[in-house]
């Protein structure tokens, strides 16, 4: 006997949510979905009537779906938004060319304005080229930051108030395990923040509207839905650490299904305790981009890429900002530290 | 790497392969006859040195400990609790200027009826135990978890505690303490100072009084427990549907057990025997189940959340290794008694899949354990809402920590909400608010649904939306896998159905209230 949809009932239902364990029928469970990122971006206040925001898309299911719900909530509940499409090309072979392809054709069934930066025209840098200096154990570390800062360079070149981007509930569990995991108990603090704090000059907002949403209800939704995307994962990516935590968090979420959510919910009350030691936000003094340190990280991990000492912004070396900054030559000693290391 | 003190600059040195005929790196004479950590080679001396500093090195750097005290040891019989209990035992018998100066006794809870024991295995355990326990002298106290069907609903209640605490009248305790010279036997647990009808002590003896149940004393050993009882107890936990819930549950009603011996028997801290690596796997368990607001009184060094009875946990600094080295080298006693979790898969609970998780990455990534532990010192308890009412509508019914389930429209709680609601109907019925819900036994299970969240499901009866709105929320994942709530010990439920009465008092009188009292 066939399952009735517990929302509506009246349809079979066709799929099990993963969040609930509720099962639902097709345009129930799209509601549904719809309806929580709606309250997630109402409750926090995310959006105000007339802003230009830019969606980062890399052609992933996160980004695909992430734009295809704003587009609808955008139309059904009037927020009066301006939405386009932001692109990073990060120059690795067979795989982001085959996304942004993915993104090429999004714009086109979206009809959405579409911007693509690339780290090449950025930092005169290919992720390939950075593998092939750097090795396989650190890349993620040059990719993220500088991706991070491509977004807001893009950003700023289109003008826009805010930056969306497809983190979704599994991303932020993930994250909230690792710093645990690291010890950063700085990030551990600001990990679950919804949107970024966002002051100072040059720096854009960037804002989680999929944060309470499961990467397998994303998953349900494109395949409902029939929305196309590109699905391989990028091929450095099996050594990061992030991957313990990865798969951790899917051992808690076959335990428990709203572990998830726990998580999440265990990153918002955590609250540290005052006298510990934490990053004050200043910039950076060569390319005045926001930073902690003296030198931004980006300016550090491309100075070690440009002098063939790649290292350098692996660690933290307080001690050779000033150095560097001052454009002195390094000992041969801390040269030597900095290079590559053999596999 | 993303640690703001951490330095890399010596990383890519060559670091010395350990050996066995390294000398040991404290008294550089002995050869070493153990590793700890990367490269430090003890030998026996320097280590037993190394070990017994530590004990004492914790608890004087925290000065929680008064001289004169009671002190309550939790022992269950494992290797870290044991190795408490032999640090303990050897810091009060030597006559070493810094002797240990607090009075202790043995608290040991079977849960056997839980873990499905038969009472032949029970007794065997405990015998051997109580040979433990007798050789060092201290007074001993058997409890049985079936004793929780007897406990008074005070226990859920977090008196205040004794005016102690700062540094200086540590300093004073101490002084007055050595002035009067070292008098053994039953030391008074309060300050000489206080005034006649002071409200702690009072406290400790109303609540005393309301025992219902008999606890032994010091060498009289308990009869083991009704077959009444342990029915009761089996069909709880066969109710509860996760092991995780089971788990959980299971160490709640350990605590509460713990608090009410210390209570009846006027012990004024209580000792617990975690291990740093327990600890470790402890705090990261305790995210996954959501108790993100009281991970630092989960694994801090102090756990005040009872009020008067204030947990410690002296053994957080070893590692197992440690302990286990130590346990054999010099000898220390230790039973294994089967838990929940033993011999089951790997993804049977949070808990032990966590404890897998945590021990495999410390194996590729050695300094897991110790990162997790520094983290775990970095965290306070955040205050929670309605600090007034003395705390008690603010704190969770069963497991005492402040309440972090506000109604902030922003969080991953609210969001949990709003997700139940869109996946389901609501119901068409709605019961007549409030005061449905609040007559005590023998009410059927009508829809509760609009007084909480709308979901209700019809197999459970009318009692677990009152119990949810009393806990937090990790309490509420557990209770949402108990089947049967009625199966819960009485004192919980009278406890639940009194914080319900005066919260819906409380609300009808409140345009009149002009102070907030301490009701």
């Amino acid at each position: 006997m066939p399952v009735v949809c517990s929302c509506c009932a009246q349809a079979r239902a066709m799929l099990k949510r993963p969040k609930t364990g509720h099962s639902l029928c097709r345009e129930c469970f799209f509601w549904a979905f719809e309806e929580e990122v709606h309250e997630t971006i109402v409750s926090a206040s995310l959006f105000t009537r007339g802003e230009t925001v830019a969606i980062g898309a890399s052609g992933g299911k996160d980004s695909t779906v992430l734009a295809h719900v704003l587009k609808v909530l955008n139309d059904r509940h009037h927020y009066g938004l301006k939405l386009l499409l932001l692109s990073v090309d990060e120059g690795i072979t067979g795989y982001r060319d085959d996304s942004l392809e993915t993104v090429r054709r999004n714009q086109r069934q979206y009809e959405l304005p579409l911007k693509i930066v690339s780290y090449e025209e950025l930092y005169g840098w290919t992720m390939d080229a950075i593998v092939k200096q750097v090795g396989l154990k650190n890349n993620c570390t040059f990719c993220g930051v500088f991706r991070r800062q491509a977004l807001d360079r893009g950003a700023m070149m289109l003008k826009v108030d805010k930056i969306c981007t497809g983190h979704n509930a599994d991303d932020i569990a993930e994250t909230v395990l690792m710093n645990v995991l690291r010890g950063d108990i700085a990030r551990l603090r600001r990990c679950t923040a919804i949107c970024t704090s966002g002051e100072g000059e040059g720096a854009v907002p960037r804002c989680k509207p999929l944060k309470y949403a499961y990467e397998k209800e994303i998953v349900l939704y494109a395949y409902f839905k029939r929305l196309d995307y590109f699905s391989t994962e990028c091929i450095y990516s099996p050594n990061a650490y992030r991957g313990h935590a990865r798969a951790f968090l899917k051992d808690l979420e076959a335990v428990r299904p709203s572990a998830i959510m726990d998580v999440i919910h265990s990153g918002e009350n955590l609250s540290v305790r005052e006298g510990v030691r934490m990053p004050v936000q200043g910039t950076c003094n060569r390319c005045g981009y926001i930073s902690s340190q003296a030198l931004c990280k980006s300016c550090m991990l491309l100075e070690g890429l440009n002098r063939g000492l790649p290292r350098l912004g692996i660690g933290k070396h307080h001690r050779l900002h000033g150095k560097i900054l001052a454009q002195q030559p390094l000992t041969l000693d801390e040269e030597r530290k900095l290079k590559a290391v053999d596999f | 790497m993303c640690e703001i003190d951490e330095n890399y600059g010596d990383i890519l040195e060559k670091s010395t392969i350990p050996c066995v005929s390294q000398m040991c790196m404290k008294c550089k004479s002995n050869s070493a006859a153990l590793i700890i950590r990367a490269g430090d080679a003890f030998c026996r001396g320097c280590f037993k040195e190394y070990f017994v500093h530590k004990f004492r090195a914790m608890l004087g750097k925290n000065r929680l400990i008064f001289p004169g005290e009671k002190v309550l040891l939790a022992v269950s019989g494992g290797p870290a609790s044991s190795s408490m209990l032999a640090q303990v035992q050897q810091g009060l018998s030597q006559d070493t200027p810094k002797k240990l100066r607090f009075v202790p006794g043995i608290v040991y809870i079977d849960e056997g009826g839980a873990t499905g024991q038969s009472m032949e295995e029970r007794q065997m355990a405990i015998a051997q135990l109580k040979s433990i326990f007798q050789a060092t002298g201290f007074p001993i106290h058997i409890v049985h978890l079936e004793q929780v069907f007897s406990l008074p609903g005070s226990v859920l209640e977090a008196a205040s505690p004794t005016p102690t605490g700062t540094d200086g009248s540590y300093k004073g305790a101490v002084d007055q303490y050595i002035r009067k010279g070292s008098t053994g036997g039953a030391g008074p647990s309060e300050e000489p100072t206080q005034p006649r009808g002071h409200p702690v002590l009072d406290v400790q003896q109303h609540l005393a009084q309301l025992s219902t149940m008999e606890v032994p004393s010091s060498q009289h050993s308990q009869e083991m427990p009704s077959s009444q009882q342990s029915q009761a107890l089996e069909m709880l936990f066969s109710s509860v549907r996760t092991l995780t819930a089971r788990e959980d549950l299971l160490m709640t009603l350990r605590h509460h057990l713990i608090v009410h011996t210390a209570r009846t028997q006027s012990y004024a801290k209580v000792m617990m025997g975690d291990s740093c690596s327990r600890l470790a796997v402890k705090l990261l368990g305790n995210i996954a189940l959501g108790r993100g607001a009281s991970l630092a009184t989960d694994t801090g060094f102090s756990d005040p959340r009872h009020g008067d009875i204030m947990l410690v946990r002296p053994m957080r600094d070893y590692t197992s290794k440690e302990i286990a080295f130590y346990n054999r080298m010099f000898g220390v006693a230790s039973v294994f008694i089967p838990s929940l979790d033993t011999k089951v898969s790997e993804k049977a609970s949070i808990q032990h899949l966590t404890e897998s998780f945590v021990t495999r990455l410390q194996t590729d990534f050695p300094s897991t354990v110790s990162t997790i532990y520094r983290t775990s010192e970095k965290l306070q308890t955040a205050c929670g809402p309605q600090d007034r009412d003395a705390g008690l509508t603010a704190r969770c019914l069963l497991c005492m920590c402040p309440l972090d389930t506000t109604s902030d429209k922003s969080s991953a709680f609210h969001a949990t909400l709003v997700s139940e609601k869109l996946s389901q109907k609501l119901p068409s019925e709605a019961a007549p608010p409030k005061q449905g819900c609040l007559s005590s036994t023998g009410r059927q299970g009508k829809d509760c649904g609009a007084l909480t969240d709308g979901c209700c499901s019809s197999d459970r009866t009318g009692r677990v939306p009152e119990l949810r709105s009393l806990l937090c929320y990790s309490c509420r994942l557990t209770i949402k896998d108990t089947a049967a709530v009625d199966s819960l010990p009485p004192y919980i439920l009278t406890e639940a159905t009194r914080r319900m009465q005066r919260s819906q008092m409380r609300e009808e009188i409140a345009e009149f209230l002009l102070e907030e009292d301490d009701g």
